[in-house]
């Protein structure tokens, strides 16, 4: 037994007299006539928050949640019951719920199921982030960061400095025999600002993170760069100017702006809104969707990244996935279920918020490759345009595939060179169209920092975004100026 | 099919909890807090979808929950937990008084004031569980996504019909010796459905939301709305880029209010960080602008008794007159601003705007003549410091006080102080048993971009 499956067992099973033969007992139980699938999620999650607001560390959260969901699939039909407390009996009772999804015929002819561990290699140390500095560490750096972000400029009147972090155990047993177990760290920090000059005032925000220890923030003095970046979006902010309404050139800087593709590309991807065939994208695999310049994957596999998994929430090792390449449309982003209707592949993208959730598609890491040229090349090519570099968030309908996304941080272009600052905008465009129009990509990929949760259905996660400095010729700008 | 799991008598979990909140208090003082308080709460769900006639999922939901919030000498701790065992609430208890330690003093902290708690408990007829077996829930879901694929042979696809119920018990007491209980209900039915094929697809959904089983809207109505919504959206065209006036319909006006809201609360306030932090007392509207909270109404997706905080609730002016008249404070906040509580720890309770006209949408998009009609808003763009608003936008071109078809893939922009200040009209089509009431919204002028 690894030391991942022991301390989760330890974690999760033993404290209500569970082990693995019972737990499999269990799932045999649930399988039987008119199951195909079945699977049991095991979870312990502790997780702390720190705040430090006007000057003080005015308040602290902490907290435990665990609990067991049970899934069984019946073709196309989900049943789904699940408990906090972690024992034999809660255990059957939500199984019993569970498979009355496959109808009234009972289970006489139970389906053995035998335990296999999945061979997993770990993307992340499972440690424990919340201990990974004692409380008064935490205080101090979350002080030492608000100290100097006030300090930074006489403008800047107020800061906000926030520190969480997570421990989530995992135990996944599926009806296929496959028992998985993930122990996953994250941290991530947070520094706003609100700049004040001559009566007008604005704000600016900046953060990261990933799957490791606090002790990150401390390194290379990133929890420093965040605030100056912070300060610096603030005082920008103080200058600028209505931005521009209607169609016209845009560039998107790297990194964060990746938002775009994981609004306008990735969830009209997931294998769920294909299967029912309501996504702008349905039965469009081969065909070109992008210019020749964008490939697209999502990769869960990255190293220690906020929106990687070393295996999904229902025990699929995470991938990297070609979505699109030189244009073409190439894969969707499965889990188990929607790939057994589809008669595909799972690619490690089933996940779920918590145990009281169900698993469905969803993203990890999905970014553009680089292009080949200098970002600066890219600016001096347009004559008018919107320049947007930071993003509070978006949305898309996936059906019409209409998108959105909000900068925060933004400059006119004219003649080649950035200018003045613009007020945050929206961004609005159609999926399938706007990568038709990417003219130029930057040689500069870059992954966010680490900062993106993504929404489905009611169910948040954390997840990550990247691209190139890309020139996009004609999105529909939405200042207030006509 | 069996319904669910088997529940303890509602008497005996509601004393359970009232237990461990006294539990959770005497664990509190014992360990040297000066002042605590505690939430818990138990309830239970169920959620069934059915897409193209068929059962999708069943989802049970059983959820468990406790909140304590230490405070001693002015610093604070908070842990939330699910274990309700003697030896986890001390556990808890222990850490809130552990982070406690490392927050630091402000005097500003603590509890509602003892004078402000409820104390007249009025039957505010909330709590009406869902009383019917598995199969005839399953039956609900079928016959709103049936209704809504009949509709109309424009109809191509559907993400499925649905039903969501939950009823539940919270206790929330505190070090002052206030202890309120609240029974609760919520059940819902919603449909989306797709029209079109291709490049021209388009979804619209429509939902019910009530506390009472049987005052839920017939299950085929709201299907029919749905499906009706969806196919009104096949053509859409963009629209070319300038200044219009605009209508926005009832559901999604309230957006509007509720960004009034925010603008009005929590730390924005004393932080200076919201647009409308120095304006109380201003005019923010025009002058036939009103809007209420009425807390207490029978049955209502908002009512209480009490707030976060135990704190009565009572019926606020908001707007008067246009009038900026009341901020919407819990007790810290008010604290920080040498004010008392209005009640509003944990948001708004039933907020009612007045409609200043006496017909609905149709007769605000005569009066309106030639602009948008706004019917979906999606993305982010609203900045809650300086008040610019700018947002995605899906909805319809009038000409003629007619819609003339459906428009696409557009922003509208403006900043929170002129779209406020710029309503010309609110109509009496108001959506009954939302938190946020409002009929459609005529506003003099935004800015569309389009093409």
């Amino acid at each position: 037994m690894s030391d991942a499956m022991q301390s989760a067992t330890e974690r999760l099973l033993a404290p209500g007299g569970l082990d693995e033969r019972s737990v499999l007992a269990t799932l045999s139980t649930i399988m039987g006539p008119g199951i195909d699938y079945a699977d049991l999620y095991f979870q312990y999650t502790r997780q702390e928050s720190w705040v430090m607001d006007e000057g003080v560390v005015k308040s602290g959260d902490f907290s435990i949640e665990q609990g067991v969901g049970v899934r069984a699939n019946s073709g196309p039909k989900t049943g789904f019951a699940y408990s906090d407390e972690i024992e034999l009996s809660a255990l059957t009772q939500a199984g019993k719920v569970a498979r009355a999804i496959a109808g009234s015929g009972s289970s006489e002819r139970a389906i053995r199921v035998q335990g296999r561990n999945v061979g997993i290699t770990p993307l992340y140390q499972p440690e424990d982030p919340i201990s990974s500095l004692r409380d008064d560490e935490k205080v101090s750096l979350v002080k030492d960061v608000e100290e100097a972000a006030r300090k930074m400029d006489p403008a800047i009147t107020q800061v906000t400095v926030s520190l969480s972090g997570s421990h989530d155990v995992i135990l996944i047993v599926s009806s296929d025999g496959s028992i998985a177990t993930d122990i996953r760290p994250l941290v991530r920090m947070n520094v706003s600002v609100i700049a004040e000059r001559a009566g007008r005032r604005e704000r600016g925000s900046y953060g990261g993170g990933g799957r490791f220890g606090y002790e990150y923030f401390l390194e290379n003095g990133r929890a420093m760069e965040y605030a100056r970046d912070a300060v610096r979006q603030a005082l920008v902010n103080l200058e600028c100017k209505e931005a521009p309404a209607g169609e016209m050139t845009v560039v998107l800087g790297s990194g964060w702006p990746g938002i775009l593709l994981h609004e306008a590309i990735g969830h009209g991807l997931e294998g769920d809104f294909n299967r029912k065939k309501t996504s702008a994208y349905s039965g469009r695999i081969g065909e070109k969707v992008a210019s020749d310049l964008c490939t697209v994957v999502d990769d869960g596999t990255i190293a220690d990244r906020r929106g990687s998994l070393s295996v999904d929430d229902e025990g699929i090792p995470t991938q990297n996935t070609v979505l699109i390449e030189n244009g073409i449309l190439k894969g969707y982003m499965q889990d188990r279920l929607n790939a057994r209707l589809m008669k595909m592949q799972p690619t490690g993208n089933g996940r779920r918020e918590s145990f009281s959730h169900l698993p469905m598609p969803r993203m990890t890491n999905t970014y553009m490759l680089s292009g080949k040229h200098d970002p600066e090349e890219i600016l001096a090519s347009v004559d008018k345009g919107v320049y947007a570099i930071n993003f509070n968030g978006g949305q898309v309908d996936i059906t019409s595939g209409q998108f959105v996304f909000s900068a925060s941080e933004a400059y006119m272009i004219e003649n080649g060179k950035k200018t003045y600052p613009i007020k945050g905008m929206t961004l609005i465009g159609n999926g399938p169209d706007v990568l038709t129009r990417v003219s130029m990509l930057g040689n500069d990929m870059a992954l966010d920092t680490g900062v993106g949760v993504c929404g489905k259905d009611g169910q948040s996660v954390p997840v990550g975004v990247g691209q190139p400095t890309m020139r996009i010729d004609g999105l529909t700008v939405g200042g207030a100026s006509v | 099919m069996t319904s669910g799991t088997e529940q303890a008598p509602l008497d005996e979990v509601e004393q359970k909890l009232i237990d461990v909140a006294a539990q959770a208090l005497e664990c509190a003082r014992n360990s040297g807090a000066s002042m605590a308080d505690v939430s818990v709460s138990q309830g239970q769900g169920l959620s069934v979808s059915v897409r193209e006639g068929d059962l999708e999922t069943i989802e049970h939901h059983r959820n468990k929950g406790m909140e304590i919030r230490v405070f001693i000498d002015g610093c604070s701790g908070n842990t939330s937990s699910s274990d309700f065992t003697e030896k986890e609430i001390q556990a808890s208890v222990q850490s809130a008084c552990n982070i406690a330690r490392y927050t630091e003093k402000d005097e500003y902290n603590g509890l509602a004031e003892p004078e402000f708690m409820a104390t007249e408990f009025l039957d505010l007829d909330l709590h009406h569980p869902w009383n019917r077996t598995l199969d005839d829930s399953i039956e609900v879901a079928r016959r709103c996504e049936n209704a809504a694929l009949e509709f109309d042979r424009r109809i191509t696809n559907t993400e499925g019909g649905a039903l969501n119920c939950f009823d539940g018990i919270s206790v929330y007491a505190n070090s002052h010796g206030f202890c309120g209980v609240t029974k609760s209900s919520r059940h819902g039915i919603s449909c989306c459905v797709i029209s079109g094929t291709g490049d021209e697809m388009q979804r619209d959904y429509w939902y019910d939301s009530r506390r009472v089983p049987d005052e839920l809207t017939e299950p085929e109505a709201v299907g029919r709305k749905a499906a009706e919504r969806t196919v009104n959206r096949i053509g859409a065209r963009k629209l070319p880029t300038g200044e219009y006036p605009v209508v926005f319909e009832a559901p999604i006006a309230q957006t509007l209010v509720s960004h009034l809201i925010s603008a009005i609360q929590g730390a924005g306030l004393f932080k200076k960080s919201s647009f409308l932090h120095d304006r109380l007392g201003q005019r923010i509207f025009p002058e036939f602008m009103h809007v209420q909270e009425h807390p207490h109404l029978p049955r209502g997706i908002g009512s209480a008794n009490y707030d976060g905080e135990g704190v009565a609730t009572s019926n606020n002016t908001i707007i008067d007159e246009g009038v900026l008249t009341s901020f919407v404070l819990d007790s810290y906040t008010a604290r920080k601003l040498g004010k008392n509580t209005t009640g509003n720890a944990g948001g708004v309770h039933n907020l009612m705007v007045s409609s200043t006209v006496d017909y609905g949408l149709e007769g605000l998009l005569e009066t309106m003549d030639r602009g948008i009609l706004v019917t979906e808003l999606s993305g982010f763009g609203i900045n809650m410091v300086t008040g610019d608003y700018s947002r995605g936008a899906f909805g319809y071109w009038v000409e003629g006080g007619q819609v003339q078809h459906p428009i696409k893939e557009f922003t509208i922009a403006s900043n929170l102080n002129d779209i406020f200040m710029g309503i010309q009209a609110i109509g009496n089509d108001v959506l009954e048993n939302r938190n946020i009431r409002t009929g459609s919204i005529l506003l003099n002028k935004i800015t569309a971009a389009g093409m």
